[in-house]
Parts: C-alpha cells; structure tokens; sequence
C-alpha cells in the first residue's frame, strides 16, 4: 500500500499542484481545507506525512500543530510546516510548536519532495 | 556641572562689533580687564548692576546679553553630539560654538531634527510588515499565487510526458494565478503609492504639530468666544500636514475648546490679577480642577501673564502627549524627560499636587516653578481602573531668588551632568566620570 499524505492548504491550485507532484511519485494525497477541524482529519486519515500551511482559514497551523503535539497518538507524527513568510520570527515559532521540518513559499517541487521522502523515511 | 550661560560670549561679540577695545570697556564698567576677560570667556558669572553698567556701557539692552532661544538650540547639538562620539573637550565648547557661529550651529541642530524625525520613519517602515495589515496580506497573497505559478510552471517544465489533460489543467491554473497576481500586485502598488503620498513630510506627528504651534503660537484667537469651528481651525492650521498630525492637531484643539468654554478669556482676565500664574488659584476662584487650569494658562495670550508659561502633559506611560517648552526650559522633542520631573511623579499619587522649584543641569540659572498634578483621563466606570495623564506647568521663576530648596532636574540623561543620580537611564555623554564605570 502506498504511503499517504494529508495536505492541509486552502490555495486551490496549490492543492493542485502538491497532490500532482507527489501523486506521480507514488505517494496518496489528501487533502484538507479548513483549519478549524484539521486536528480531527488527521486522527481520522492517520497519514504517514502531514503538509502544513499556517495561514489557514479557521485556524492557524501553529495552533493546529501544537494541539497534534499534545495528543500522545500524534506526538511524533512527521509535520511539514509551509509558510509565505521566511522570516526568522516564523521559523522559531514553527519550531518551537514542534514541526520537523520548514519550508518557505515559493517552494521547489524538487525540494517539497525530497522533504517528504525524507520525512516518511524517519 | 557645565557652564552654560552665553552671556559673555555675547558681551564679548557686541563688543568686538563696537569695535571697543577689551580694557576701554573694562574701564567704562569700572572694572578690571582681566576680569572682563573671564567674563567674555563665561568664566564668572555675570548679573545685576555690573550687567547694566556693561550693557548701557555697550548701548545694548541688558536682556539682549541675558537671553536668547540657545537653550533649545544647545540641548539639540548635545544630542548631535551624542550619536557622534565627540570628545568631552570639545563637547564642553558647545555654547562658545553656538555663540560665535549662530548659523552654523543652527544649521547642525536643524540637521540633527530632520535625523531624528527620518529615523522615526525608518523605525515606522521597518515595523510595517507587521502593523500593517493590508501590507501584509497583500504580500502573503502574492506569495501564495507564486507558489501555484512556480509549482505548475515546473511541473510543465520537466521533461518527460504530461497527460494532455493535466497539461490543460496546469495552463490554465497558470494563466488563472497570473491574472491574480497581476492584479494583487498593482493594488499593492497603487496601495504603497497612496501611502507615500500621505506622509510627504517626513518628520513624526507631533513634530509636525509643534511646528504649527510655533507657527501659530499657542493662543488661537479664533477658538475664543462664540461660533467656533474646531474642524475649521484645524483646516486653516493644518491643510498640509499629513493625516496622523491632523488628528493630533485635532484632539489639542477639540480640548482647548472645552478649556476655553470653562475659563473664558473675560473671566481669566478678572481672576488672573489676583491669581498671577498659580493654576491651584485660578481653579479654585474659576470652580474648575487643576488641569483644566494649567492648560488654559498655557493657552492664555502672553500678555495676561507675568511671564509666558510652558507646559508638558504625558499619559500613563509617561509619553509626552502636548508639550509647550519654554526657551529656558525646553521639553524633549521624543521619549521622556527627566524622571525627576514632578511630571512623572505626580503619577504615582493621582489628585496629589506636587510643586518645586527646579532647575534644569544644562541651564544653570534658571529658575521654574514645576506645578503637577496627575489627573483622571475619562469618567469612572463601576468596577473598572481610570486612566490617569499628568500636567505640569512651568513657571519661570525670577533669577535673582536664592538656590535654597531648589530641585536638580535634567532634560534627557544622555545630555544631564547631575552625577550620581538615581533616575538615571543612561549614561551622559558630558563626561559624567564617575557614571562610566560598571
């Protein structure tokens, strides 16, 4: 069975794009729009990699995460974190809130793969 | 503790321009040349009777060797000075530079205004990413759309084989997100644009509120007496200062008014013969509370006073809101003065009333008297905290009263020489030794 990722982004043609370049390299994609219940449909999906955004309507991926952190099921679960925003400010915060990695719109392709494979593989 | 008064350097430059030679003059005063020469050299005080024998000496008035509006001046090169790392030998020459060369030294403090007011803009530019929502969401928006554009665009890109189908897909999701960010971006542009064109001047607020005060001086006529426009006024004053200074402007105004309908001008006319510049008095004769007095005082005509008073009012965090400096008792232009100041004190005990008499470290010799009083903001409201602001006004004091019991106060620590103060919160750059070591 393949490996399958929840992608919690509201960018339509994100979604689009993400659920294309890794469904080509064998991966499930799900995905998810709103923030309020994401914490719900990743205890119900129980995806090997999650794909973060923080601004999402409802709630913020910094909550979204912490609330996964406290949870002791999904305490380790991978979380890869997307941001519009590089700042420093930004990364601390998504690290502090415990995400294992960090990425910056406009992101690579080459890169948001290789991130997720290397996830998966931890 | 620096000397300060210019008188001599100005009785020196009077003379020069008389072209009296040093000793003629010193025998016209009845006074020795060397003497005279410590003098010219603002190494003795000078006051009284030698004074006026020196002035009518040199057929000048005697006040036009006593004042002038350097203090301002002088505060403003410390501060210049202070970013400049300047040695204190050089720095204790400040008044004789001010004193023979007025333009130049104008010309410096003029500079070091427009330094202060252009680093208040960076900082406000610098912080704009985060206090400005419609930047910020723009710019996230922009990021989001480039992110589609560049994923789909590389996915196209690569080589090998792309179902016709999602080819289609990603082409028009590009040519989708491409009008997007067209548009995202020239309402961006167009936004910064607008922003720009608000804030011609570049210098803060309230320096822009200062400037027409001294403009239009502190009493305005036209919010005097009946059919008042307030919005007027703050027309006619401020057409073209940016909108941040309007309002600012606006809310001076707007309490002026009200000042004005409790304490008409007729009324203090009656009162202020008896009362002189004593706020507590003319509260009390007027029926009206402390500040409510001292603002009206700062605000009266000149001529209805002994002498013109200042005024500085700051809020809870101890932010100069309104300032009205006076030339020997000037106000920090930013920040906070002196935590000495009954100003700041009268804080910690609202509805107290604190007075002293002080003086400021760089003007030695001037005396004021400094009336606080901290008072509340608004109305109460069952079980809620008040908020309190604090007045103080500034009465000039005569010169010639003794130094008993008066108050060492500063201006701003970076430019006080008091050593060993317990209020301070910086080092002075005036060679304060003892303040230097850690």
């Amino acid at each position: 069975m393949s490996k399958q990722v929840l992608l919690i982004e509201d960018e339509p043609n994100i979604i689009e794009a993400i659920s294309f370049i890794l469904s080509r390299d064998g991966w499930t994609v799900k995905t998810h729009s709103n923030g309020a219940d994401a914490v719900d449909m990743v205890r119900e999906r129980q995806p090997d990699v999650v794909i973060l955004d923080v601004m999402l309507p409802g709630k913020s991926g910094y909550d979204i995460l912490r609330e996964l952190r406290d949870d002791p099921d999904h305490g380790d679960m991978p979380v890869l974190m997307l941001t519009a925003r590089g700042q420093t400010k930004d990364r601390e915060i998504a690290e502090r809130a415990g995400c294992d990695a960090f990425m910056t719109k406009p992101f690579s392709n080459a890169d948001m793969l290789e991130t997720v494979r290397t996830l998966a593989a931890k | 503790m620096p000397r300060d008064t210019l008188t001599g350097s100005r009785i020196r430059e009077r003379r020069v321009m008389a072209g009296i030679k040093q000793s003629e003059l010193a025998k016209r005063a009845e006074i020795s040349a060397s003497y005279l020469n410590l003098i010219e050299h603002n190494r003795r005080r000078i006051g009284g009777k030698l004074l006026v024998d020196i002035a009518s000496a040199l057929g000048v008035e005697p006040t036009s060797l006593t004042e002038g509006a350097e203090t301002t001046l002088l505060a403003t090169l410390r501060e210049a000075a202070s970013g400049a790392g300047i040695s204190t030998a050089e720095l204790s020459r400040v008044e004789e530079f001010a004193g023979r060369f007025p333009g130049w030294a104008g010309l410096l403090a003029d500079s070091q205004r427009k330094i202060e007011g252009l680093q208040q803009s960076v900082e406000a530019l610098t912080d704009r990413l985060t206090h400005d929502p419609h930047l910020a969401e723009s710019l996230h928006e922009m990021l989001s759309t480039v992110t589609a554009i560049r994923s789909a665009a590389s996915i196209l890109a690569e080589p090998g084989d792309i179902e016709p189908e999602w080819q289609r897909r990603f082409n028009r999701n590009i040519y989708e997100d491409s009008a997007r960010l067209a548009e995202t971006s020239r309402s961006l542009a167009q936004y910064l644009e607008e922003s720009e064109s608000d804030t011609t001047e570049t210098s803060a607020p309230q320096d822009e509120v200062d400037t027409l005060f001294q403009r239009f001086g502190f009493h305005l006529p036209d919010l005097e007496g009946d059919g008042v426009d307030v919005d007027a006024v703050v027309g006619d004053m401020a057409s073209h200062a940016s909108p941040p200074a309007q309002w600012l402007l606006h809310r001076a105004l707007t309490r002026y008014r009200k000042d004005a309908l409790k304490l008409p001008l007729e009324l203090c006319a009656k009162i202020l013969p008896q009362t002189g510049s004593d706020p507590l008095a003319l509260a009390a004769q007027a029926d009206t509370d402390v500040a409510t007095a001292m603002r009206r005082l700062a605000h009266l005509p000149d001529t209805m006073l002994p002498a013109p008073v200042g005024i500085a009012i700051c809020d809870g965090s101890g932010v100069t809101t309104f300032r009205k400096p006076l030339p020997e008792f000037p106000l920090p232009r930013l920040g906070a003065g002196c935590a000495l100041w009954p100003l700041y004190r009268a804080l910690a005990r609202p509805m107290m009333v604190f007075e002293d008499r002080v003086e400021q470290s760089t003007r030695i010799a001037a005396h004021h008297r400094a009336i606080a009083i901290a008072q509340p903001l608004h109305a109460p409201v069952p079980g809620r905290d008040v908020l309190f602001e604090s007045h103080m006004l500034i009465v000039p004091e005569p010169k010639e009263q003794s130094d008993d019991g008066v108050l060492q106060v500063g201006l701003s620590c970076r430019i006080c020489s008091q050593s060993d103060c317990i209020a301070r919160r910086e080092p002075s750059i005036l060679g304060v030794s003892e303040e230097r070591r850690f």
